[in-house]
């Protein structure tokens, strides 16, 4: 085997000592304080214009009405309910290989909000659902992937509550959001395969073959919006996670001293 | 006697000496499916249609019906981290616990459903299909099983978080399995069966290392 070139062991490196140097939960606490009211600030702001734009500006479509307008709340949250499993899954494996201290936490915060964009996605495509196929629940590919996805999620999250030892639940949860990762692209591709074997095809998708401009500018805006949202939000339940570890941390010491 | 067969047999005597084992099972499977009729009705075409469905859902409930005693009771009376000291790897015996479970849940379940599928007005063209796809796919039921049952070992009644945690991740295997019984009913090619198979394989070669690692957690805590 050759060896690997310099350049992608230094990139290695890089991210590694990255890795390592916000390993220390001190330092994370420190960094996220600050970032924390830019990211509040930047997500208000890019949900105050994208909100403005799809419910004021953007028109109607000829064929949804104003329905359509439930894609830019729906859209972005089924895009997070995804992106919040590759988030919860990269954590575990950093948190199962490298032992990171802090990568436990981050994958246990993840999971709430990713239940809660899969949640999210399911009530607005179930809204959208009724004025476009008549009823609010249509055993549709994509719904039903969100589905299983959100049993997914809620099966991760007790089995966090059911291991009373965090260090092992943590080592738990990780196997089984690995597991999940490879599972869900399979899911997914057997829901799809399952739909066109038992569904007629006159539903009626919605977007539709393509997107008009003046409907992708604000999705765009929303989608980014949401996904800062996440962000602040995971940081902020990542810092509380450490806070909980440091409360419990000095009652246990106070203990000792009685 | 090697002993990943030890263990193997071990674990279908235990099965079969303590609570009925394979027939409590089959019994299970039995009742669910009889219970379906009494909720939607006696509509023999409508439960012709159904028939693989329900079959294939009543499958996968009695999998789990004694996953949660696979490594529980082992754990609780220490003779797990006997095993785990053994020389045989974890892998192995995790593979061998598997096996064990499939022979006592999955394969007597295959063997009993050609009659339920009479029961349920099940399409002559659809009795080859049931059983093969159940053979194929009831190992992908308790492979995947086997990696909840190690996740949640040391959890006291973990029964229906194991649940929450395998139902989900086996979906594809009902799908294909259904679809496999419909499909062979109405003549429409055998893409699910390969897609069964693939699953099936994908799972049990894949399990045992995610069970092992979850039972080595478990026992280092």
């Amino acid at each position: 085997m050759s060896a690997p070139p310099p350049c992608a062991y230094i990139t290695a490196m890089a991210v590694f000592s990255t890795l390592t140097a916000y390993a220390n939960p001190k330092r994370f606490l420190d960094l996220s304080r600050r970032i924390q009211p830019w990211l509040g600030g930047a997500t208000a702001l890019l949900l105050a214009v994208g909100f403005y734009w799809s419910l004021f500006i953007s028109p109607a479509d000829y064929q949804q009405g104003q329905s359509v307008k439930i894609m830019f709340v729906h859209v972005p949250a089924a895009w997070l309910s995804m992106f919040a499993y590759a988030c919860l899954a990269g954590a575990s494996i950093t948190g199962l290989v490298w032992k990171h201290p802090l990568a436990d936490q981050a994958a246990k915060a993840a999971a709430p909000l990713g239940a809660a964009f899969t949640f999210l996605a399911l009530l607005t495509g179930s809204l959208w659902g009724k004025p476009m196929w008549g009823t609010y629940w249509e055993w549709d590919a994509r719904l039903t992937s969100e589905l299983i996805m959100l049993f997914v999620y809620l099966g991760y999250i007790a089995l966090w509550d059911a291991i009373e030892d965090p260090n092992r639940a943590a080592r738990a949860a990780a196997v089984l959001a690995i597991v999940g990762a490879v599972n869900l692209p399979i899911i997914h591709f057997s829901v799809d395969w399952w739909n066109t074997l038992h569904q007629p095809s006159s539903i009626l998708r919605s977007g539709g073959p393509s997107i008009d401009s003046s409907f992708l500018w604000p999705l765009a805006i929303m989608a980014l919006g949401y996904q800062l949202l996440f962000f602040w939000l995971w940081l902020l339940r990542i810092r509380t996670e450490i806070l909980k570890r440091r409360a419990r941390t000095l009652m246990l010491m106070r203990g000792a001293q009685l | 006697m090697s002993p990943m067969r030890a263990v193997l047999r071990r674990d279908i005597a235990l099965a079969f000496r303590s609570g009925g084992g394979a027939f409590l099972a089959t019994a299970f499977f039995a009742t669910v499916a009889a219970l379906v009729p009494l909720g939607v009705g006696a509509d023999l075409p409508l439960l012709g249609r159904i028939a693989g469905g329900v079959l294939w859902v009543a499958a996968a409930l009695s999998a789990l019906l004694s996953l949660d005693r696979l490594f529980q009771a082992d754990f609780e009376d220490g003779s797990l981290d006997i095993i785990a000291l053994a020389p045989l790897s974890l892998e192995a015996t995790v593979t061998a616990k598997m096996l064990a479970h499939w022979i006592t849940t999955g394969l007597p379940l295959t063997l009993v459903s050609p009659v339920l599928g009479l029961l349920f007005n099940l399409p002559v063209e659809g009795y080859g299909a049931l059983v093969l796809s159940l053979a194929i796919g009831t190992p992908a039921l308790s492979a995947i099983g086997t990696i909840g049952a190690a996740l949640t070992l040391s959890v006291r009644r973990g029964g229906l978080i194991l649940a929450l945690i395998v139902l989900p991740l086996i979906t594809p295997a009902i799908i294909f399995g259904s679809g496999a019984v419909l499909a062979a009913v109405q003549d429409t090619g055998t893409a699910a069966f390969l897609f069964l198979g693939a699953f099936s394989l994908g799972a049990v070669a894949l399990s045992p290392f995610a069970a092992a690692a979850a039972v080595r957690l478990n026992l280092a805590g």
